[in-house]
């Protein structure tokens, strides 16, 4: 074997192959996620399909607001994550670890703010599963309820992708401060950028979905 | 006190190490096989204890052998452990594990540890479902359909669900793990069109595996939560729609099928190609169609539903890209028979098992033709037909094909010879008592006896008595290999690296393999299945020879 590194398993013949594998594999569990979340949005578009109206009445009860500085806070985390994997490729050690540390904050902030908007559903009373009060007739408002049914679900799972994601960087971090993850090690951090941008991606759907129908339709 | 070298086996992966750890840890794919083989063998006596007794109750009219809930819960564990357990996993891990890198000429597959965590998902999953049997049972069926399962069943549900979604991940890590390493791991010179067709059928069914396994995950996620928290998306009473969860569930479950069949149809090229000593009429065909079963898979799903209440337009469209599927389906037929037209054929045991997967699958495929006929269906839907039909793809197909492929590489994985008498009895018996078994089923199916009932009209008793004979002659032929597979392990006559004399790389390394597979990195300089053209008369030559030498 002519490259001898310590960074190549013993079943690969070269580091190229090695990280070309890593690269593909990353991308096919990408595709596995959208078909996961794909199911939840085939049911969005059949049930928007049934209960236009109740779609508009939910979307009116979101904060608009909220919702638009996520989506900011959540597209900065991304590009400081493209920023982090250029500095790992560079081996700039450094800056790799502050703009790590930088995406963790930015995903952080953005389930803070998510909490928020959980809490403040809870306190007006419109969370329409789990014994919580609800403020309207389950019965009568069947399309609010779905609506509010697949915003918590929806969002929850991406929420629940977004702390698998923190997690996973505070790791690359730590990882990066004892020096690891730099130049032809770098393909981690490659990895787990491509799956942050898939979660931010999904955001970018779930913003226009929830929050903005009712803008759209004249409701604000 | 050193041996001579002769009389020292040498280094194989199953003398490399003994200490159980380095069997419960290991990161080689060839002992994973190993472990998914005896864990899938535990899961298939479950299922078959359950379809035992399923069996036995239905040799008499009445209800007397178990209460009907207790029958409901009986055909689920069925159900559950037979497709979930063992039909999904049985080729890909078992064989496909031990296989794939060794007809790549690769050291191992790309994510080793992937590989073995896909296994303890697989086994964690499957004790998960197996204490859920114990507890009590759950009595859904094994399709779990709402509202009944997420709202009314009072059985272990949850414990079950959540053994399914997580044997759906380990589904999917072995499937991207194939896909990977197909492409990034072969030998030099190892194209793609020198690839086995094994390789190209398990390279379409991880495509399955890992496009369709994610919507299942969900669905049975969204019947969990609506279990636990009431979130009603399935539930009609909230506003939701437990239709939905029939797309959700079929759109996997049908391409699952062809998670069983198409590696079946791998090593049945395979075996078909060894024992007619021909390079397979129509390579590229076969390997193509595996890829259009694939893709027409998921385009399908809706047959399932034709008397469920969707939209008769859906119905109609769902009926014609099911007749799609029979195109591919034949162009396999067709040409495994092409290839066995005038070569020399020998019946070994593998192929006494391809030969019987051959009929068998034409009379489940052609039955399913009958069953994409939106007009037959609705006769037929629910009946013993319907069970016959699959019947026969998954256990006259897949079943046979997986015994068919043990039976080959049985050699190469043990490094012993399985017996050939035994073994030609078995497969024999095997395809007698199958028969037996289903092929009344049609009759039943077709005179209106549905399925999932524990009684039934006295008229049809006998039919019905000439199954249960039958499964009994099956559980005797499936009681033999294992018992006779077992006892070569120690009494086999030790295997020759390349027994039946077929093409491949993994027949060009000792039997067992050493750890990594190859001493050197094999580089391929042939197409597959070259066989030596002058290979038959020299063996024919042989077998003139014998008697005088």
């Amino acid at each position: 074997m002519a490259e001898h590194s310590r960074a190549l398993a013993h079943h690969f013949e070269n580091l190229e192959q090695q990280r070309d594998a890593g690269e593909l594999g990353m991308w096919l569990f990408l595709t596995t996620e959208i078909m996961f979340f794909g199911g939840l949005f085939l049911a969005y578009c059949v049930f928007r399909a049934w209960y236009p109206a109740e779609f508009v009445a939910g979307s009116e009860t979101m904060d608009v607001t909220l919702g638009t500085i996520n989506t900011a806070v959540l597209l900065t985390s991304s590009l400081s994550m493209a920023l982090a994997v250029r500095a790992a490729g560079q081996s700039q050690r450094r800056r790799l670890v502050a703009l790590l540390v930088a995406t963790t904050l930015l995903g952080v902030v953005f389930l803070g703010i998510k909490s928020y908007e959980y809490h403040h559903k809870y306190e007006e009373g419109l969370i329409p599963f789990g014994g919580f009060p609800f403020a309207y007739d389950t019965g009568r408002r069947a399309g609010l309820v779905t609506f509010l049914n697949l915003y918590f679900l929806m969002t929850g799972l991406h929420a629940f992708h977004m702390v698998v994601g923190i997690f996973m960087l505070l790791a690359l971090a730590v990882l990066a401060w004892r020096g690891g993850l730099l130049g032809e090690r770098s393909l981690p951090v490659h990895n787990i950028g491509l799956y942050w941008h898939f979660v931010d991606l999904v955001w970018v759907y779930l913003f226009p979905f929830f929050y903005l129908i009712a803008v759209r339709s004249g409701g604000h | 006190m050193n041996l001579p070298a002769a009389a020292r086996p040498p280094r194989n992966y199953l003398n490399a190490s003994y200490s159980l750890h380095t069997w419960l840890f290991t990161l080689d794919h060839k002992r994973i096989a190993i472990l998914y083989l005896l864990t899938i063998t535990f899961f298939f006596v479950i299922g078959g204890v359950a379809a035992t007794i399923v069996r036995l109750e239905l040799m008499t009219p009445a209800g007397d052998l178990v209460e009907s809930e207790t029958y409901n819960k009986l055909f689920t564990i069925h159900g559950i452990t037979m497709i979930f357990f063992f039909l999904i996993p049985s080729i890909p891990t078992v064989l496909g594990n031990f296989l794939v890198p060794l007809m790549l000429g690769a050291r191992d597959l790309a994510f080793p540890r992937l590989n073995l965590l896909s296994y303890y998902l697989f086994a964690f999953g499957g004790l998960l479902t197996l204490w859920a049997i114990l507890a009590g049972g759950v009595d859904t069926g094994w399709t779990f359909y709402t509202p009944y399962s997420s709202t009314y069943s009072n059985t272990y549900v949850m414990t079950t669900a959540v053994g399914v979604f997580i044997t759906g991940f380990s589904s999917i890590l072995t499937g991207l793990n194939f896909i990977v390493t197909t492409h990034m791991m072969r030998a030099p010179g190892q194209t793609w069109f020198r690839l086995p067709l094994f390789i190209w059928s398990m390279y379409a069914t991880s495509l399955i595996m890992v496009l369709a396994t994610p919507v299942v995950t969900l669905a049975i996620l969204l019947v969990g939560l609506e279990r636990l928290f009431g979130i009603g998306i399935f539930d009609p009473a909230l506003g939701g729609d437990p239709l939905l969860f029939q797309h959700l569930f079929w759109f996997y479950s049908h391409p699952a099928v062809y998670i069983m069949i198409l590696p079946a149809m791998g090593v049945v090229s395979e075996l078909v190609a060894c024992f007619s000593r021909r390079r397979p009429f129509g390579y590229a065909f076969i390997g193509f169609s595996s890829f259009a079963i694939a893709v027409l898979s998921f385009l399908v799903w809706g047959h399932h539903m034709f008397v469920s209440g969707q939209s008769p337009y859906a119905g109609l469209v769902f009926s014609m890209l099911s007749f799609l599927v029979a195109i591919p389906s034949a162009v396999k037929v067709f040409n495994w028979t092409a290839t066995l037209y005038k070569a020399s054929i020998s019946y070994n045991t593998p192929m006494l098992y391809a030969l019987g997967f051959i009929g068998l699958f034409t009379v489940g495929g052609l039955t399913g033709l009958f069953l994409a006929t939106l007009a037959i269906d609705r006769h037929v839907h629910d009946t013993y037909f319907i069970v016959a039909h699959f019947h026969y793809i998954m256990v006259g197909g897949t079943v046979m094909a997986y015994l068919g492929g043990i039976h080959f590489w049985w050699p190469k994985m043990t490094g012993r010879m399985y017996p050939e008498g035994w073994a030609r009895f078995s497969a024999v018996l095997i395809f007698a008592g199958f028969n037996l078994t289903f092929f009344p089923q049609f009759i039943l199916g077709y005179l209106g006896m549905p399925r999932r009932y524990h009684v039934y009209p006295e008229e049809w008793q006998v039919l019905n008595v000439m199954s249960s004979a039958g499964a009994s002659i099956l559980a005797f032929g499936y009681f033999f290999p294992i018992t006779y597979l077992t006892w070569s392990l120690w009494y086999g006559a030790p295997a020759p690296p390349n027994p039946f004399g077929h093409t491949g790389l993994e027949w060009q390394t000792p039997s067992p393999p050493p750890t990594y597979n190859f001493d050197r990195v094999p580089i391929v300089e042939e197409e597959a299945y070259n066989f030596d053209p002058d290979d038959t008369q020299r063996k024919a030559r042989e077998e003139q020879e014998l008697p005088v030498g």
